[in-house]
Parts: structure tokens; sequence; C-alpha cells
């Protein structure tokens, strides 16, 4: 026990002799977490649009007030025909055009139907759909209100009217939902790299020749490893829910024991990936590379940016295998819906399984290899 | 008694395509001070790091203090000092953060185990708060021979523990290491250094994995077969090309600012045949002179003959 408590101190000395990690610790989660979330956001907010009025009526300069007034749509510009128009969209000025014809009031209040035509840059998925839909459903609500404007009788055809209600994010806000994801994957990095990169830096450096010639046993050395980082880990994850807190107001529902708990497991499990990664490489260099080629996987299939519901089958199996898929659930469910442990108690077990199982494949291969 | 023992050990890399230890049988007395000789690659870091358990022989066995390396390897790490070429302390930490770390590794203190360090020690003490990494070379050396002898081994392992230090850090070094030796510790050491080799009780010369000799270093001196001649001339290029042709001279090679040459007739007077063959009038101050022996010599020798051999085969 005495040669553990000193390797542990000879560790902590180490880290917080390395100012690049010490400043890692603090400045990681407040960054990454401060600042992303606020720029990443898929909330289409300025859509440029270029106009083209062939019509020139009261009814067209309605609707382009319209669009104006909805606060989507930022007018770049009124242009007389349409190949002008699509100039801007050529050189990826615009986002859309829209396209008034001639006779857009004549045919709609005669023939009670009149088409516009709208042109959409499609590099930007997310942004031309969604700006096609706030433009869509703008020239939708005019199509109602030409109706009142009318004072025709109106017959509805449709009476079940929908109301959303949001629940768990009542403000349907993307960060609510990135956050919570950002900080799994941040524990993420930190404990499948650090353990990687600090146990093969000791064997580039040849110190690990001498504690191995020394009588010290496997497990006091490898405890002497992981306990410091998945302090840190902790340390990281406190920081992070505070800048939620702070930055985001997101203040976790649930049992906060509960998920410094299910973290714990989850990092005792990407400790014991690390080292595994540490085993099969010979230098910091793999030992990164390595690394990084799992923590991308990670990030990409994770659930973390998009759905897993929505991804084909073959990338819903590699999803429902990596470990942070089920964290980053858990926290999302912890911090934002308040989940019991009734209703987490599964991702415990699987979690508490990838803990057992990856830190025993480490330790087999670290025997093997020495 | 024998503190260390090697029978036939042999070893493998790249799954046998490199030889790197071929059947190589010593033993090492208690209390000896035992020279592992031969040029980089030779095998001598294979060698260490099968006795200090770090890696299994492919055949073979050997014991270190009663024990089998791989069967008894546990009891072998807490009697032994192992120092690795490399300088392979922990840069981040001080002086007497790493005494320390390897006394603790150890189960030891540094107090109790202070006499056996102290001569070595009190050298770097006034440094013992500057971190590892921004130590002399020398100065390295000397934490890292402290950190393996700490928790007082029987045995000592040193791989090159000079290779890179300057001429009076080397010197000081093998006092330092005479003076353990007549403290008792069996010290097994290994350099690239011939004038090194004359510092040790009994050598063994090693080269290409294969042992070629094994003696005290005087032995293996005298065991030299024939006349060394010296010889030099002002362009002492073209004058090695010339012995070299010459079907008198045996073997010929540059050392320092002479040329050792051997002579194939014994009976011959060398220094006659050497002032007198076919182009030594065309040399400039041409000097021959006999010349005693080294070690070097000796290994040189040793080295043609078994590549001869193996070419042979």
């Amino acid at each position: 026990m005495k040669k553990l408590r000193f390797l542990l101190e000879k560790e902590f000395k180490q880290i917080f002799r390395d100012k690049s990690i010490v400043a890692m610790i603090f400045v990681l989660p407040i960054m990454q977490l401060g600042i992303l979330p606020i720029a990443m956001d898929f909330e289409v907010k300025q859509v440029n649009i270029v106009i083209i009025d062939n019509d020139h009526s009261p009814l067209s300069s309605k609707l382009i007030n319209k669009i104006g007034a909805s606060g989507y749509f930022k007018l770049l510009a009124y242009e007389p025909s349409f190949r002008q128009g699509l100039e801007y969209l050529k050189s990826s000025e615009a986002d859309i055009v829209l396209e008034i014809p001639n006779s857009f009031e004549k045919n709609l209040i005669k023939e009670n139907a009149a088409k516009v035509n709208l042109t959409v840059d499609a590099i930007n998925g997310t942004k031309s759909s969604m700006g096609s839909s706030y433009l869509t459903s703008v020239i939708a609500d005019f199509n109602n209100n030409i109706q009142i404007f009318q004072n025709k009788n109106i017959v509805q055809p449709v009476i079940i009217n929908i109301e959303n209600s949001t629940w768990f994010n009542p403000y349907a806000n993307y960060s609510w939902f990135i956050v919570p994801g950002i900080l799994a994957f941040l524990l993420t990095i930190f404990a499948g790299s650090i353990s990687a990169t600090n146990i093969v830096r000791e064997k580039e450096m040849g110190t690990i020749e001498q504690i191995n010639v020394s009588p010290i046993k496997k497990w006091q050395f490898l405890l002497g490893k992981l306990i410091p980082f998945w302090v840190m880990g902790m340390i990281i994850l406190t920081i992070g829910l505070l800048v939620g807190i702070i930055f985001y107001k997101i203040r976790p529902i649930g049992s906060i024991p509960m998920m410094y708990a299910l973290s714990g497991i989850y990092l005792i499990a990407l400790l014991g990936f690390g080292l595994f990664i540490a085993t099969i490489s010979n230098n910091q260099l793999q030992a990164m590379f390595i690394s990084f080629f799992f923590i991308m996987i990670f990030a990409l299939m994770s659930g973390l940016f998009t759905s897993i519901e929505s991804m084909p089958e073959w990338a819903r199996i590699i999803s429902h295998s990596l470990p942070i898929t089920y964290f980053i659930k858990a926290l999302r469910m912890i911090i934002l819906k308040g989940s019991s442990f009734a209703d987490i108690q599964y991702i415990f077990v699987i979690l508490i399984g990838y803990a057992i199982g990856l830190n025993g494949l480490a330790i087999l291969n670290y025997r093997k290899t020495t | 008694m024998n503190s260390l023992v090697l029978n036939n050990i042999t070893k493998t890399f790249d799954k046998g395509s490199v030889l790197a230890v071929d059947n190589v049988s010593f033993s090492v007395k208690e209390g000896e001070l035992f020279g592992l000789i031969g040029p980089d690659g030779a095998g001598k870091t294979t060698i260490f790091r099968i006795l200090s358990t770090l890696m299994l022989p492919d055949k073979g066995n050997a014991s270190v203090l009663g024990y089998d390396v791989v069967k008894d390897y546990k009891k072998i790490r807490n009697l032994v000092g192992y120092m690795p070429g490399r300088f392979s302390l922990y840069q981040d930490l001080s002086v007497k953060e790493n005494l320390q770390f390897f006394a603790t590794l150890f189960g030891k203190s540094i107090e109790k185990n202070y006499d056996i360090i102290k001569d070595i020690y009190e050298q770097i003490k006034p440094f013992s708060n500057r971190r590892a990494g921004k130590l002399s070379g020398g100065m390295k050396q000397k934490l890292a021979l402290s950190c393996a002898l700490i928790h007082k081994p029987k045995i000592l392992f040193l791989d090159e523990p000079t290779t890179g230090v300057d001429v009076v850090s080397r010197f000081e070094f093998w006092e330092i290491l005479k003076k353990l030796k007549s403290q008792g510790i069996t010290i097994l050491v290994s350099t690239a250094y011939m004038d090194e080799a004359m510092k040790c009780e009994r050598i063994a010369l090693i080269q290409k994995g294969k042992m070629l000799g094994l003696d005290t270093p005087q032995k293996i001196i005298e065991s030299y077969p024939m006349k060394l001649y010296g010889a030099k001339a002002d362009d002492i290029y073209s004058l090695l090309k010339d012995l070299r042709n010459y079907d008198q001279v045996e073997s010929c090679y540059p050392f320092g600012e002479w040329l050792h040459v051997t002579i194939k007739n014994p009976n011959a007077d060398g220094l006659e045949v050497l002032k007198t063959f076919p182009n030594s009038s065309t040399h400039q101050n041409l000097e021959v002179k006999i010349i005693e022996p080294g070690i070097e010599d000796n290994f040189i020798r040793l080295m043609n003959t078994s590549d001869n051999s193996r070419d042979n085969n």
C-alpha cells in the first residue's frame, strides 16, 4: 500500500509539473463547453434571399414585406430578371432566389391559385432545406391571410389542429441537447488519449524498464497510473457541469451522485481502452493516431450530433457497440430528464461490462508484451 | 561460488531472422568485476535484458545468484540493480525525488541504505532539487547509478555506463566501480571502449552474438599468437595498400598513427621483411618497430578468424 501511495504521489507531481496538462484540465471544459455549443447551432437564423418581382402588384409587395418581417431572411437584392438573380446563387452570396411571376395577383384572385419559383442553393443541406421550408411556411401563411383579406367564405378543410409542446427542453434549445453530449465527449477524449500517451511515454523514455525490473506488481503500477487520471476526469466533469449551469442554465434535474457514479464507471472503461492502446503502440505518435481513429468514430457514430435512429442498420449496430453512445444517452437522460436509476439501470450494467472487458483486455495484453 | 551462470543462451528477434545472441555461456564469480566487450550490435544489451528478467531466452538457461531467470524472476528483481544504457530516469522529477522513487519501489528507504551510495551521491547532492533532465551527462550517470544501487543489490548490471560521458567522468566512474567491488558487489559491465576492458578482472569478447574469447585481460593479451609489428610512412594510405598486397604479410590494419602488421612466416625477421618489401623504396620516412599487442589487436584477430571459419563453413 505504501508503494501504491508513493506511485500516486509521483504521478500527481509529474502531472502538476506539466503545465500543458494542467491547462488542459481547466481550459478544455471551459473553452469547449463555453464556446462551441453557441457556435454549433442547427437553427438557421439568417437566410440570404434575392427576390425577382415580375408582377409589381400590391399583393406581391405584401408577400415581400411578409418575408422580410419574418426575421429569418435577409433581403439581399431585388433584381429585374431571374438570370441576374441566379448570379447571386452562383457566387454563393444568396441561399434562395424567389421569383414572383408576371400575373401573380391576377391569377391568385381569378383562379385562387398562383405559382412562385423557388431556387435553392443546396450545398449547405441544412441551411437550404430549413430556409426553403421557412419560406414555404411564410407563403402558406400568406395564403391563409389572402383568403381572409378577400373576405371569402372560408371552408376549413382541416379541423385537426396540432399544438406542439416540447418536454424536457421547453424552448427546444439546441445547446441543451448538445452540452451534455459534448461533456461526455470531452471525458472520452481526455480518458482515451491521456492514459495511452502517458504510459507509452514511460515506454519511450525507458523508465518502464526500470519499473519492470523492480519487485513492484503490475496492478500496483497500473493503479498508480489510472487513479490520477480518474481523479482528473472527475474534475473535468465537475468543471463541465458548472460551465453548463453558469453559461447555459442547464441545472441537472436528476440525481447528481448517480451521475458521478455513472461517469466514474465510464472513465474506468475509457482509461482501460487507453491502456489497451498503450500496450499495442511503441511510441506516442502511434498511440495518438490510434486513439484519434477511435475518437473520430466515437464522435460521429455515438449520436452526439445526429440521431442514432435515423442511421442505416449497419451504422446503428456500430453505434450500439460503443460505450460512449450509452454514456451520452444516460448523461442526457439524467441532466435533462431527471431519469431515475431504474430508467438507466441497463446502462450501468453495460458500462460496468465495458469497464471490466476493456481493462481485462489491456492487462492481458500488457502481460504478453513484457 | 558463481553469482551468475549462463548456459548456451540463444535469443533471436523478428521470428528467428535476426540472431542477437548465439549460444553464449559464461559464469561470473561472486564479487567479480566482469566485462562484456564488443562493438555496437554485438548482443550485449540483449544479454543484460535476459539476465535482468526483462526478456526470455529462446534456448538455454541462466541463473542469477542461484535463481533461474525464468522461474524465479521475482526473487532476482529484489537482488539486482540494473542500469540501462540509455538515461532512463524521470526527467521531470528532481534528483532527490528520483532516488526516493526507486528506493520506495524496492520497499527501502534512502536513510537506511545511504552508506552504499554515499560516495557517489555526495557529488550530486548540491543539485538534489534540480530536475534530472537538467543534469549534465556525467551527473545523470551518477544519479542513475545511485538509483540502481539504492536498494543494496547483490549484483549490478551496467549496460554501457560510460557511453557518451567525458573522459574525466569515465575515469571517475571506474574508480567508483572499484570501490563498489571492494564492498562485495558483483558487477557485470559492458563497454565498447577497449581501454576500459583493462580495468575489468575478466572479460568476454563478443561479436555478432558470438563469444570470441574469455579470460583476464592480461591473459587475452598474452594469448596473441604471433609477433606484432608497427609500420608507418608519410603516405600511410598507400603503405597500407602496398602491405596488404604483399604476399608475406598476413594482416595489416590502421591503428592510430601506426599500421599494425603480422607476417605469415613466424621464423622470419619481421622488421627486415617490412623494411625491404618490393615497393619500400617509394615510401618516404618508412619506420618499423615491434609492438606489444593490446586487447583491441586480439579482438580484431579473433573477429577475423571467426569470420573466416564462418565463411569456410
